[in-house]
């Protein structure tokens, strides 16, 4: 047998283990039965033409049709509608996919050559692999160090690009435990094909055994390691130097600077992960109502702080509760005073475009 | 300089500049003179077009040969014949030389050099000197494209794609990137030395809508290298900018953009895919009116839709980007466009059948891969729809699926055109004709073997087989053992024509004038091979380009 001759589980089509699965699916099937129906139909006329008036004799001379309007209106329109409905079908699935539910838990992704590297919220780490418990919804958010990969789970049927720079996300409840292919989809090097790994959907208590399993000492430690080793604490934890930082996570920040110009008072702007990275890695693209432009807040850039540190340190500010935040020590000095390091208030209104 | 002297006039008479042909041949375009120079420096188009032919066949091997080699490697799942470095290298060379040495090239610059002035009544194209030197570009850039990737290799696919080619990749980016410029510039040339030439040399009595369709299709494919091009141009020097100077342009850590790079290379690439196309579409236009002896059903309309894909290809390129995290507004919109351009392409298609209904078709070998380059093309368009619809394209994206989808519209579409289109107009080109029975079975092998080596794809990239994996799960092996073998069968498909179309040039039977009763001037007005100049004098223009009843009744006779 071919089968036992080759590896195993030979299969034609993928399993369907997340909630969004049957969606795309049935999409497919409609999509393959338009296919279906209309490669059928051009080979049948083809072949059927092609023996019905093949030709007889070498003086043939068939006359010609020049068109046929209300035909050609027929073959325009027809082919127009399907697409049509598959367009708005698409967009309707599509929204499902990209467009993911309020209550799901954040897990961060890192894509780096080449290898995935995962946080999870209350701090455990992976490589390669993902544990969720089946039934539950998460989001990744998902970030590269280097180059851009993707991160895709073939048979959740999503897939979304880790670019360097930014934060994408993408959703999903698993609906079926087993273990599933976790691939790189987007070139990214020598060895792009081994950018590869595992998503082990667990049932609920098999999940709880396996987080209690995992080592103390999770992100949301070494983020808070991190705050005082990078000194941002010297400033954080003294409300008149710089924002405290607590409970701050997805609630909206009054902002007084956008890109080096003032703004008008009110302007708000959430501080999801994206925000936090920006204030991290740019304090100056938005400053805080209140504080002045140019920031006192150095540029933690790439050499700094790295993307995996980031997302540890972005893990410490969300845990981060009122009164939590540590004072300063003696291990971490005032750092020297900077130049427009005094507090200024931006005068209400001006510069108002 | 000994290239054959070209009055500005179309001549009645023989040439003073030319050598004496041989006694018995009638003078034709290649007894006029046998020097090298008179070749390797001809301003001839129809000289220029088969230069043309042995470079573009040169660079098919060299990329079937890269081709072979991935799928060998494929044959199992574990990388045993190349490392993974030498494999990214091997998919690289394929895509750059397929796409930029071949294809792109393949039926304007030879076939297009070849019949564009024959078929609009005039004896050369409009810049016979500039058609020569894009000719020259196009050896240069080949050459120093093939040495970068064979001495070094690149190893960033043929997408090229930013942070990773700009500062990660170690090959040879920048020489890759600087040939791609000059081929740039080759056929930028060509479409613009084409586009000039249908305007302004048309025989007179040709007027627009008298034109073959191959011509036609031959506009909107030079519209397409003229205004797409110049922004490959652009981004690959913006490349050598980011790479060599360190100016911060795609580059997230020098404050650039990745996807910037994205928008820009799409901008070009997804045109190119019409510029590989849309001559297909037009030879087939040819081929199917020509084997039916019957006048092409709806001229005007695939006239115009081939003008309207080229256009509307320029504003699709975003669907190539759906998962990278563009704007869900740009993502609709792009979305939307892009099934707006399957509806020109169905046309085509249906338009063809009609073309057959009630003709008298003959199975005649360039037939042969019409009917394939239909199957092949309808299933390669049709599988579009998978990826332009948003739903379903998040899970496509960036699989074998992708891979399967447009070999069947660059290899299934554009090659069996191309191969119809050689089959076709072989006679003309060279005086022979080759040998109908392997012919024949070359057309058969190649959809077949195609079939066999690109369907077990689809279900590979449903499955979730990313693209470019060197190394891959154990359960996809037995489809990728089908597909290698489709390969095989599928590459001999290729070699035949390699071996009897050379071997009709000394074995084959002398072509008549018009062997396959066509209508088109070249067949009509001109001997095979053509006189130097093409017409002895300015050609009669029918009142409309297909018109069979016209033939005189030896021309039907001859034909089978
Ligand atoms: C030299 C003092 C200083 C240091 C050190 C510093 N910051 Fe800041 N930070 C500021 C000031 C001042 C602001 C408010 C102005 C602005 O938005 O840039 C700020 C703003 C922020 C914000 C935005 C808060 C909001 O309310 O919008 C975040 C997040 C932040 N810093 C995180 C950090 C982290 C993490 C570190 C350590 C890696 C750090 N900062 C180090 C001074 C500092
Ligand atoms: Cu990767
Ligand atoms: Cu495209």
């Amino acid at each position: 047998m071919v089968n036992s001759m080759f590896a195993s589980e030979f299969q034609l089509f993928p399993t369907q283990a997340s909630s969004v699965a049957p969606a795309v699916d049935l999409l497919t099937l409609f999509i393959l039965a338009v296919n279906v129906g209309i490669t059928v139909l051009v080979m049948v006329l083809l072949v059927v033409f092609a023996i019905l008036f093949r030709r007889k004799s070498e003086s043939d001379l068939p006359k010609a049709i020049h068109g046929n309007v209300p035909l050609e209106i027929f073959w325009t329109a027809i082919p127009s509608v399907v697409c049509l409905v598959m367009f708005f079908w698409g967009v309707k699935v599509w929204s499902e996919i990209v467009v993911a539910p309020r209550d799901a838990t954040e897990i961060y992704v890192v894509g780096r050559q080449w290898m995935w590297k995962l946080q999870h919220p209350g701090g455990q780490r992976e490589i390669n692999s993902l544990h969720i418990p089946v039934g539950s919804t998460f989001k990744m958010i998902v970030t590269a160090e280097d180059v851009i990969h993707s991160f895709s789970i073939p048979d959740f049927r999503v897939k979304v690009d880790a670019v360097p720079g930014r934060y994408s996300q993408m959703w999903f409840t698993a609906t079926k435990p087993g273990k599933y292919h976790l691939y790189c989809t987007e070139f990214c090097g020598t060895e792009h094909s081994r950018m590869i790994g595992w998503v082990h959907v667990m049932e609920r208590e098999d999940y709880s055994r396996w987080l209690n399993e995992q080592a103390e000492g999770g992100d949301g430690l070494q983020g808070r390691k991190l705050f005082t080793k990078l000194q941002c604490i010297t400033c954080h934890s003294d409300a008149n130097k710089a924002p405290l930082l607590e409970e701050i996570f997805r609630k909206e920040r009054e902002i007084g600077f956008m890109d080096g110009k003032p703004v008008a008072p009110g302007t708000r702007v959430l501080a999801a992960e994206s925000y936090l990275r920006e204030s991290i890695r740019y304090p100056n693209a938005k400053i805080h109502r209140g504080f002045s432009y140019p920031s006192i807040m150095p540029v933690y850039d790439r050499d700094l702080v790295s993307e995996e540190e980031l997302l540890q340190l972005i893990t410490y500010i969300r845990s981060l509760k009122q009164g939590d935040t540590p004072a300063r020590t003696e291990e971490t000095p005032s750092p020297q005073p900077t130049a427009g390091g005094e507090k200024t208030f931006a005068a209400p209104g001006s510069g108002n475009k | 300089m000994s290239t054959i002297n070209l009055d500005r006039g179309l001549i009645a008479g023989a040439d003073g500049g030319t050598t004496t042909a041989p006694a018995k041949a009638p003078l034709n375009y290649l007894n006029c003179e046998s020097t090298v120079a008179s070749w390797l420096l001809t301003l001839d188009h129809k000289r220029i077009g088969l230069l043309y032919l042995v470079g573009i066949t040169a660079m098919f091997i060299l990329g079937g040969t890269f081709a072979s080699l991935i799928r060998f490697e494929l044959l199992t799942p574990k990388g045993d014949v190349l490392s993974g470095d030498s494999y990214n290298k091997t998919f690289t060379a394929h895509g750059v030389v397929m796409i930029f040495l071949f294809l792109i090239p393949s039926i304007p610059a030879v076939l297009g050099n070849f019949l564009l002035p024959i078929m609009i009544g005039t004896k050369d194209v409009a810049f016979p000197r500039l058609n020569l030197m894009s000719f020259y570009l196009y050896v240069g850039g080949g050459i120093f494209l093939s040495l970068a990737l064979l001495f070094g290799g690149v190893d960033t696919g043929w997408t090229f794609y930013t942070p990773l080619s700009s500062s990660y990749a170690n090959g040879n980016v920048m020489a890759a990137a600087l040939g791609v410029f000059i081929i740039g510039f080759s056929s930028i040339l060509t479409g613009l030395n084409f586009i000039v030439t249908i305007h302004r040399m048309r025989a007179p009595g040709m007027t627009w809508f008298r034109m073959p369709l191959f011509v036609w299709a031959m506009y909107a494919t030079s519209l397409v290298q003229v205004l797409g091009t110049p922004v490959v141009a652009i981004t690959v020097s913006l490349l050598g900018f980011e790479r060599i100077l360190g100016v911060g342009i795609f580059d997230p850590r020098l404050g650039g953009d990745p996807i910037l790079f994205q928008h820009m290379f799409w901008f070009y690439s997804h045109p190119a895919v019409y510029i590989m196309i849309i001559p297909s579409l037009g030879v087939a236009s040819e081929l199917v009116t020509t084997f039916s002896r019957k006048g092409i059903f709806g001229y005007e309309i695939i006239a115009c839709s081939s003008i309207a894909i080229a256009i509307f290809g320029f504003i699709v390129w975003a669907h190539h980007m759906f998962t990278s995290g563009i704007s869900p507004y740009a993502a609709m919109v792009f979305s939307f466009l892009t099934f707006s351009v399957a509806i020109p392409s169905g046309i085509k298609v249906f338009s063809w059948l009609a073309t057959m209904f009630k003709g008298s078709i003959s199975y005649a070998s360039p037939m042969m891969f019409f009917f394939g380059f239909i199957g092949l093309f309808t299933i390669g368009g049709m599988t579009g729809l998978f990826l332009s619809t948003l739903g379903t394209d998040i899970h496509l994206h960036d699989t074998y699926f992708v891979v399967a989808h447009f070999h069947y519209i660059m290899v299934g579409g554009a090659i069996m055109g191309y191969m119809g289109g050689m089959h076709y107009w072989w006679p003309k080109i060279t005086g022979k004709m080759y040998s109908e029975l392997w012919s024949k079975v070359s057309a058969a092998l190649i959809f077949v073997g195609f079939n066999f080596t690109f369907f077990p794809q689809f279900f590979l990239g449903y499955l979730g087989m990313p693209r470019r994996y060197h190394e891959y799960p154990e359960e996809l092996q037995v489809l990728n053992v089908l597909s290698t073998v489709g390969a095989s069968v599928l590459a001999l498909g290729y070699i035949l024509p390699l071996l009897y179309l050379p071997g009709s040039l000394f074995f084959g039977a002398k072509a008549p004038k018009n062997p396959w009763g066509a209508s088109t001037l070249e067949w009509t007005e001109c001997e095979s091979p053509p006189h130097p100049h093409n017409f002895e004098s300015n050609p009669p223009i029918p009142d409309h380009v297909y018109d069979y009843s016209q033939l005189s009744k030896e021309a039907v006779r001859v034909s089978h």
